[in-house]
């Protein structure tokens, strides 16, 4: 069946069931908690604080669908979100201090794919050591200290990174609140969607997922990939880091720390396969879209916040199983099964 | 593509090649040459080191030390890669490494050596139209409810052996090496297999093919070349001796272990 129409539904519509699911949840919210999700400013809201997990989740993308991970990003937003923020507070560095940013952490993510594809150490193993050691010098360099960006919204750089471009139109309060950050984000997210589906770069990328062995013999350098996949997730996280710091207008030593199991599930959620060789930037979206709004959907239906990760939590498990029904009939079967089996096993012992 | 050459006697020459992994001498001073339009049988025991040989021939590994000579003119082994033996036209089927199970045909057909703008961006419109002739003429996959959109992983075994050797022939290449395509196939999709194999060799190609089952290598290589421990130990006629003797002759170079 499937076979006959070549693609199955599921391919044929990117990210069908996350859509759905996510329309699901919002109806959902808007029925539980209707004077929050139906006015605009949770709305407004989401676009100045979702943009740093979604950067983040976008690189995960590309990362997780190259059948690798990386556990370092939040300390490269501790890494380059110091380094901007002394050379723009100490130094007064202006968008020199955003360069600097990003160069760091451009260079921290393309440290860890030298050592990952030229010292062939496993990503997991890699990032997990980069992790405590770039974070480790975020905290040295900063003496623990956070920096307070006073009057920061007066610089050319806030106004354009994380500014408020309508404040001053007047009768739309909600508008007021539109955030500049979401349009980069937007834009970024759409140009890496256009990477990952019909760039040479995205296609290499889901066949070094699918099987390094397969990529090398049809001719795809796999280590000079890996490399600049790592690469681009360092600069995707030094965007985060200079967005969150601006944003908050401080930075701080473990402003990264919230981001790696919401970043990582939200890419798994999205529907990209945690083996590699699958992976949608649309889903990415969505998923980080659910993650955003079940943590403010919970709040707004009276939950404490201690209950948002373990629901996040409970989507990220279900997301997984649903994910390995619809895509990976042999487990699929095996799962049936022994489901069966155990069912037998149950009977035989009522039996007794 | 590069030009071909009016005039040159081997499509590939291996002159004194070694291979060494670690302390594993896996290929001993290795001497071959395959000429325009011959089958050449590569057979021995596993671990004789067939795939190795064939993976430096193919640009995937780098010999530790040797030459290599493709259409009589010698390759910096430095430059040697995949990639520049695909240009040089020579290309490889494996037994199960050609093709990327997750991915559509029309993707596998072109990954490595896409169909892009400038900026590298695939034309996807114009890949999946030539993938769907490749389909349709050069494998003669018509009626079997496979698309260029299908994903391999739906594909049985000989179906991917028969898309791989069309990608091959489609690429036009001069040499077609073919690792162990009948592995853990059935016999009708075995009789297809070297059916394609036939094809390769009325098309004036060269082709070398890997082989355990010694019946098959055995009906339709022009030459066999034996490899045991890394070294060539004889080359054989088909002709001069039935599969029965062939195997006797392997079975004796077991022995001498």
């Amino acid at each position: 069946m499937a076979h006959g129409s070549g693609e199955s539904f599921v391919q044929r519509f990117e990210a069908l069931p996350i859509i759905i699911v996510f329309v699901l949840l919002l109806a959902l919210f808007m029925y539980l908690s209707p004077g929050v999700f139906l006015a605009p400013y949770i709305y407004t809201t989401f676009l100045s604080t979702l943009p740093p997990l979604i950067l983040l989740a976008a690189g995960l993308t590309f990362v997780i669908g190259a059948g690798e991970i990386d556990l370092c990003f939040p300390s490269i937003i501790a890494f380059s979100g110091f380094v901007f923020a002394v050379l723009f507070k100490e130094y007064d560095l202006g968008w020199l201090a955003v360069i600097a940013g990003l160069a760091s952490g451009v260079l921290v993510g393309f440290i860890n794919g030298l050592i990952i594809a030229k010292v062939g150490i496993p990503s997991f193993m890699t990032t997990l050591g980069t992790q405590f050691f770039w974070a480790g010098m975020a905290t040295v360099l900063s003496g623990g200290k956070s920096y307070a960006l006073r009057g920061v919204e007066e610089s050319s750089v806030w106004q354009w990174i994380v500014g408020r471009p309508f404040a001053s139109v007047t009768g739309v309060p909600w508008l007021q609140e539109f955030s500049i950050q979401a349009l980069w984000t937007a834009v970024i997210v759409g140009f890496l969607w256009l990477v990952l589906t019909r760039h040479r770069f995205g296609e290499h990328t889901l066949f070094i997922g699918d099987s390094n062995d397969v990529s090398r013999v049809v001719g795809i350098d796999v280590d000079r990939e890996k490399i600049k996949i790592f690469t681009l997730m360092g600069f995707l996280a030094a965007c985060a880091a200079i967005i969150l710091t601006l944003e908050n207008k401080n930075f701080f030593g473990n402003q990264g720390q919230g981001y790696l199991l919401t970043a990582i599930a939200s890419v798994l959620i999205g529907g990209t396969s945690i083996f590699g060789g699958r992976a949608t930037i649309l889903g990415t979206l969505f998923g980080c879209l659910i993650i955003g709004m079940v943590e403010a959907g919970l709040v707004a239906a009276g939950l404490t916040g201690a209950w948002v990760r373990t629901v996040q939590g409970l989507i990220f498990l279900i997301a997984i199983i649903f994910y390995m029904y619809v895509d990976e009939p042999q487990r699929r079967q095996a799962f049936v099964a022994r489901l069966g089996s155990f069912r037998r096993f149950g009977s035989a012992r009522a039996a007794e | 593509m590069a030009p071909a050459a009016p005039d040159f006697s081997s499509v590939i020459r291996l002159e004194g090649v070694q291979k060494y992994f670690g302390a594993v001498h896996a290929l001993r001073d290795i001497n071959i040459a395959i000429g325009r339009n011959e089958i050449v049988g590569l057979i021995g025991d596993n671990g004789a080191g067939k795939s190795t040989l064939i993976k430096v021939m193919t640009g995937v590994l780098a010999p530790t030390s040797g030459r290599i000579f493709i259409r009589d003119r010698e390759i910096q082994q430095s430059e040697y890669s995949v990639r520049m033996a695909h240009d040089l036209s020579i290309e490889t089927v494996y037994q199960d490494k050609s093709l990327a199970e997750k991915q559509p045909l029309w993707r596998n057909f072109f990954v490595g050596r896409q169909i892009t703008d400038r900026f590298g961006f695939i034309k996807i419109k114009q890949e999946k139209e030539v993938a769907r002739q490749i389909l349709i003429d050069v494998i003669g996959f018509r009626s079997a409810g496979i698309t260029v959109d299908s994903t391999v992983g739906k594909l049985s075994g000989g179906e991917r052996q028969g898309i791989a050797i069309g990608r091959a022939m489609h690429y036009n290449a001069d040499l077609i090496v073919l690792d162990e395509p009948t592995a853990a196939l059935g016999v009708a999709e075995v009789r297809k297999v070297i059916d394609f194999v036939r094809k390769i060799k009325n098309s004036g190609r060269a082709c070398i093919y890997i082989e355990h089952n010694l019946a098959h290598v055995h009906e339709v290589a022009d030459r066999l070349v034996v490899l045991d421990r890394g070294r060539i130990v004889s080359q054989v006629d088909p002709k001069d001796m039935t599969v029965a003797e062939l195997t006797e002759y392997l079975i004796g170079l077991q022995h001498e272990h």
